[in-house]
C-alpha cells in the first residue's frame, strides 16, 4: 500500500539479535532523514509509534519493505516472522541473525534442556536451591504470567518463511544498507532471492601481500605478531576472507585480526565451513593424509566455531543431531 | 483482581513486558517486570577457543558490544597470566572512554532525555528524538550527530569496526596508533568536552530551571533505598576501565571493595519462574525479595550508582558537576532514580576529559602494544563497567585455552530486581483509586524503568529506553474491559 501522499511503506523489525544492526541502521547518519522522506515508517519498534495490533488489522501486502533483523528461537518471534511476511511485498532477511543464524545460533550444538540446565543450575555464581526454571505459564498471587516458548534450534528467517532479499554482514555495514535502500527507492529491485552485496571475496578488497606460499602450520591469534603487510593466512592466523562475501571493505585485516566470516558465504556457495575447507586445503603444504590432520586437528582445536561460527544454522549441518523424539516435537513450528 | 498490563506492543512482542495488578480498591497491588527470551551464551561458549569470546560475547549486545569485547579481552588476560604493556592499557581506556561518550549521548539525546526536554506529559509523537531536534533546534542535532559520527569514526579507526571490533588480544590489542591518529583523536576529544560542557548547561537550563522536572525528580515515588556499586581507582574516583569494585550502602556506607576475579564471594543470580532473567543480590546479604533498604541484598549499577560508590571524579570538570549534583540533591548516596539521567552527563563529560588526558599520553603511540602470553590458560576474570552496569567475564579453560566453563553477569542483569521494584513503587505511588489511567501517566510510570537505560539488548532486544506501550485492563476473570495504547 503506497500512502496516499506517494511514499512507500516501511516496517522494521527485530527477533533475536543483539541490536547492532539498529545501530548500524543509525549508522547511515544523517540519509536517515532521506529514508524518512521516501517511507512512512509503520512499525520500529525501537524508534516509531506502531504495534502489532495495528500490524495485524493491515490488509496483506500492504507494507512495501520489511527490513527484518534476528534469527528466530521463540514463539513469538516466529509469529512476528509470519505476520510480517503476510503483511509485506517485500521481505528482507537484515543482517547475519535473519541471514545465516548468526552467532546464537551456535546454540544449535546444544539443546534447549542443555542451554537451561546451564544457566538457571550449573553457572557457579547462580543460588537456585530449590531448582527454579523459567516457564511459560507461572501462577503468582495475583494472577498468571506468561512467557514465550524457547525452542531447541535458531532457525533463520528463511528457513521460517519465504524471504525475497538477504542483506548480510555482523551488522551490515552502513554504506552497504544506503547502497540497498537506494536500490529500493531507484526500483532497481535484484531478482528474488538474491543476496544483496558484491560476488567477490573479502581478500579481492584486502591490501596485504599475498604470495602463493604454502603453510606448514596454524596458529592461533595468542602465538604470533603478524607481520603488518603480508596476508593473514599466509602468516598461519585462520583468516576466513577467502571464503566471506565482500561488502564490509576488509575491516578486520586492516587492524592485524584475521576475518571472522561475518558477511557469509561469496556468491554461489551453499555452505560456508564447506568452502572454507576447500580453501584450506589448497593453502595446506603437504600431502601426507596424516601430516595433514595433525595440521588441522592441532591448529584448529573448533572447527565448527571457526567454520561454522556465523552460519551454523544455514549450513548443512543445521544443528547436532537431538533424539529422534526431540526432532519430532521440533517439526510443529515448521518453516514456511 | 484487576491486571494492567504494559506491555511493549502484545504479550506476543520480545521486549520486555510489564504486567502491574491492581487490588479491588483500585490501588497497586504488585508489579512484575518480565524479560521474554534467553539466549544461552554461558553454554554454547563451551568448546570454543578462548581468544575468540571477544568476538563472540560482543554479539550479546550490539548497542554496548565495546563493552563485552573490553570484559572479554581483560579475562583474557587474567586467564593466560600476561600483563599488558602500558601502551596497550592506555589504547584501551582510550578507546573505551570515547565509546562511553558516545553511548552516553545516544541515551541523554534520543532515549531518556525526550522525556525531560519535550514533557513527560507531551504527545508520544513527539516525545522522541525528533520532536528534540524541533525544540532545540538544528544547530543541537547537529552537535550530536557530529558526537556520534566521531565516535563511531574513531572506534573504526582504533577497533576495526564501528560495531562490533574485532581488536583485543589477550596481552594487548592487535594495533596501535599512528601520531596522526592520535591528534585526530585529541581534535576530536577537544570538541567532545565542549559537547559534554554544553550538554550540562543543556539539562541546567531544561530540566534543573524548572521546578516541576526538580519535583518530579525528587517524588518519593521514584527514590529507592539499595546498594550502590561501581569501580573505583586508587582514589576511590569513578573508573569505567579497571579498578576495585566498590559497593555502598544506601546509608551511604561501604558494605565492601573487592577485585573483580572475587566477585563470586559477594554477588550471587536468584532465578525466578516468570522471567528469563537472572536477579543478582548481595551474597553477604542474601535475597530478601523484592523489598529495598540495608537489609535487602539488592543493589544497583548505573551511572547514579557508580557515582554514590566512589568519592568523586577523576577530572575537574566532571567533579565539579559531581559536587553540584549532591549538593542540589541534599548529600550523598542520591537514592532518586530519576537523577541517573544527571549522573551519566556526569560520566559523558568525564569520559571526555578523559579521553583527552589519554590521547596526550606519550605512551599511547608507542610500538608495543602486544605481548605474548606464555604461560598455560587456566581461569580468568575481566570486568569493566559497562554504561549500564559493573559487567563481568569469567572463563576456564583447559591447558589448549578451550573453554570449559563460562560464567557472565552482565550490566542490565545487575538492575533487574532494582528495575521490578522502581517500576512497582513508582506504579503504587502514581496509580491510587479513582485516578484516572492516562498516557502520560503509564509514561511516568515507564521513565522509572527507563532511568536504568535498560539495555535489554543484553537481556532481550530493546534499544535502551524505548518502549511502545499497550495497556490492557483485565477483570479478575481475565475480561478485557479496558485498553490504551500509545507508542513513541
Amino acid at each position: 500500500m503506497t500512502e496516499p501522499n506517494g511514499k512507500g511503506v516501511l516496517a522494521l523489525y527485530w527477533a533475536a539479535s543483539c541490536g547492532g544492526c539498529e545501530i548500524a541502521v543509525l549508522g547511515i547518519d544523517d540519509k536517515i532523514l532521506k529514508v524518512a522522506e521516501a517511507f512512512d515508517i509503520v512499525f520500529w519498534p525501537c524508534a516509531v509509534d506502531g504495534k502489532v495490533h495495528d500490524i495485524e488489522k493491515m490488509p496483506d501486502k500492504s507494507i512495501d519493505l520489511c527490513l527484518f533483523n534476528g534469527a528466530i528461537r521463540t514463539s513469538e518471534q516466529e509469529y512476528m516472522a509470519r505476520l510480517l511476511r503476510a503483511k509485506s511485498k517485500a521481505l528482507v532477511a537484515f543482517g547475519s541473525c535473519a541471514h545465516e543464524g548468526c552467532i546464537p545460533a551456535l546454540a544449535n550444538m546444544n539443546s534447549r534442556e542443555q542451554v537451561f540446565q546451564t544457566a538457571y543450575h550449573d553457572t557457579p555464581s547462580t543460588d537456585n536451591p530449590f531448582g527454579i526454571r523459567p516457564q511459560t505459564e507461572t501462577e503468582v498471587p495475583e494472577g498468571t504470567l506468561y512467557l514465550p516458548l524457547f525452542y531447541d534450534t535458531v532457525k533463520t528467517l528463511g528457513q521460517t518463511v519465504q524471504v525475497d532479499y538477504y542483506l548480510p554482514g555482523c551488522p551490515p555495514e552502513a554504506d552497504r544498507i544506503w547502497e540497498a535502500l537506494v536500490a529500493i527507492l531507484e526500483n532497481k529491485l535484484p531478482p528474488p532471492g538474491s543476496v544483496s552485496g558484491a560476488t567477490t571475496t573479502v581478500c579481492d578488497d584486502c591490501p596485504r601481500t599475498r604470495t602463493e606460499k604454502k603453510i606448514k602450520e596454524f596458529k592461533r591469534t595468542w602465538q604470533i605478531i603478524p607481520d603488518p603487510d603480508i596476508c593473514l593466512l599466509e602468516q598461519g592466523l585462520l583468516c576466513c576472507g577467502i571464503a566471506t562475501r565482500a561488502g564490509c571493505g576488509a575491516l578486520c585485516p586492516q587492524v592485524g585480526s584475521p576475518c571472522i566470516g561475518c558477511y557469509g558465504p561469496n556468491a554461489g556457495v551453499a555452505d560456508f565451513g564447506a568452502r572454507m575447507m576447500t580453501a584450506l586445503a589448497s593453502v595446506i603444504d603437504s600431502n601426507d593424509p596424516e601430516e595433514i590432520d595433525r595440521i588441522i586437528t592441532e591448529g584448529i582445536p573448533d572447527p565448527v566455531g571457526s567454520f561454522y561460527r556465523f552460519s551454523l544454522a544455514n549450513s548443512l549441518l543445521r544443528r547436532k543431531a537431538l533424539s529422534n523424539h526431540r526432532l519430532v516435537a521440533e517439526a510443529v513450528p515448521e518453516g514456511g | 483482581m484487576q491486571r494492567v498490563s504494559i506491555d511493549p506492543i502484545t504479550r506476543l512482542e520480545g521486549h520486555g513486558k510489564i504486567d502491574i495488578f491492581l487490588n479491588d480498591d483500585g490501588g497497586v497491588a504488585n508489579a512484575y517486570v518480565q524479560v521474554p527470551e534467553l539466549r544461552g551464551f554461558e553454554r554454547f561458549c563451551l568448546g570454543r577457543p578462548a581468544e575468540d569470546m571477544p568476538n563472540i560475547t560482543d554479539r550479546i549486545c550490539g548497542v554496548c558490544p565495546e563493552a563485552h569485547h573490553m570484559a572479554s579481552t581483560k579475562a583474557l588476560d587474567a586467564l593466560f597470566h600476561v600483563d599488558p604493556p602500558p601502551t596497550a592499557k592506555v589504547l584501551r581506556e582510550l578507546f573505551y572512554s570515547i565509546f562511553y561518550a558516545t553511548d552516553h549521548t545516544t541515551h541523554f539525546y534520543a532515549l531518556g532525555g525526550p522525556d525531560f526536554v519535550m514533557g513527560p506529559d507531551a504527545p508520544p509523537l513527539e516525545r522522541n528524538i525528533l520532536g528534540v531536534v524541533k525544540k532545540v533546534g538544528m544547530e543541537v542535532a547537529g552537535a550530536v550527530l557530529k558526537m556520534r559520527r566521531d565516535g563511531h569514526h574513531l572506534i573504526k579507526m582504533m577497533g576495526g569496526r564501528p560495531v562490533h571490533p574485532n581488536w583485543g588480544l589477550p596481552g594487548g590489542v592487535s594495533r596501535g596508533i599512528t601520531e596522526e591518529q592520535r591528534e585526530e583523536i585529541e581534535r576530536l576529544g577537544l570538541d567532545a568536552i565542549e559537547f559534554g560542557k554544553f550538554t550540562i548547561k543543556l539539562f541546567s537550563d531544561l530540566v534543573l530551571g524548572n521546578p516541576v522536572y526538580v519535583d518530579l525528580i525528587k517524588n518519593e515515588a521514584y527514590v529507592h533505598r539499595t546498594y550502590n556499586m561501581g569501580t573505583v581507582d586508587e582514589n576511590n574516583h569513578v573508573n569505567f576501565y579497571d579498578g576495585m569494585i566498590r559497593v555502598v550502602g544506601p546509608d551511604g556506607k561501604e558494605h565492601a571493595k573487592y577485585h573483580a576475579r572475587d566477585y563470586m564471594q559477594y554477588v550471587a543470580e536468584h532465578v525466578e519462574p516468570w522471567t528469563y532473567l537472572k536477579f543478582p543480590f548481595l551474597k553477604k546479604i542474601g535475597w530478601k525479595g523484592f523489598e529495598d533498604g540495608v537489609d535487602s541484598g539488592i543493589y544497583k549499577a548505573t551511572p547514579l550508582s557508580r557515582l554514590n560508590a566512589a568519592d568523586g571524579m577523576a577530572t575537574p570538570l566532571a567533579q565539579a558537576e559531581y559536587e553540584r549534583m549532591y549538593d542540589v540533591l541534599g548529600g550523598k548516596p542520591v537514592n532518586h532514580t530519576l537523577a541517573t539521567h544527571w549522573a551519566r552527563i556526569i560520566e559523558l563529560l568525564y569520559a571526555a576529559e578523559h579521553w583527552v588526558e589519554l590521547s596526550r599520553n606519550p605512551l599511547v603511540t608507542g610500538e608495543e602494544f602486544r605481548v605474548l602470553p606464555t604461560e598455560t590458560p587456566t581461569e580468568g576474570v575481566g570486568s569493566v563497567e559497562a554504561p549500564r552496569g559493573t559487567l563481568t567475564h569469567h572463563y576456564w579453560t583447559d591447558e589448549r585455552g578451550i573453554l570449559t566453563k563460562v560464567n557472565l553477569i552482565v550490566g542490565t542483569t545487575n538492575n533487574n530486581a532494582a528495575i521490578n521494584l522502581s517500576v512497582r513503587d513508582a506504579a503504587k505511588g502514581l496509580i491510587t483509586k479513582g485516578k484516572t489511567i492516562t498516557e502520560g501517566l503509564l509514561n511516568t510510570i515507564e521513565m522509572a524503568y527507563r532511568a536504568y537505560d535498560p539495555c535489554m539488548a543484553c537481556a532481550t532486544h530493546t534499544l535502551p529506553g524505548q518502549m511502545p506501550l499497550e495497556v490492557v485492563l483485565r477483570s479478575p476473570q481475565g475480561e478485557v474491559v479496558g485498553k490504551l495504547s500509545r507508542g513513541f
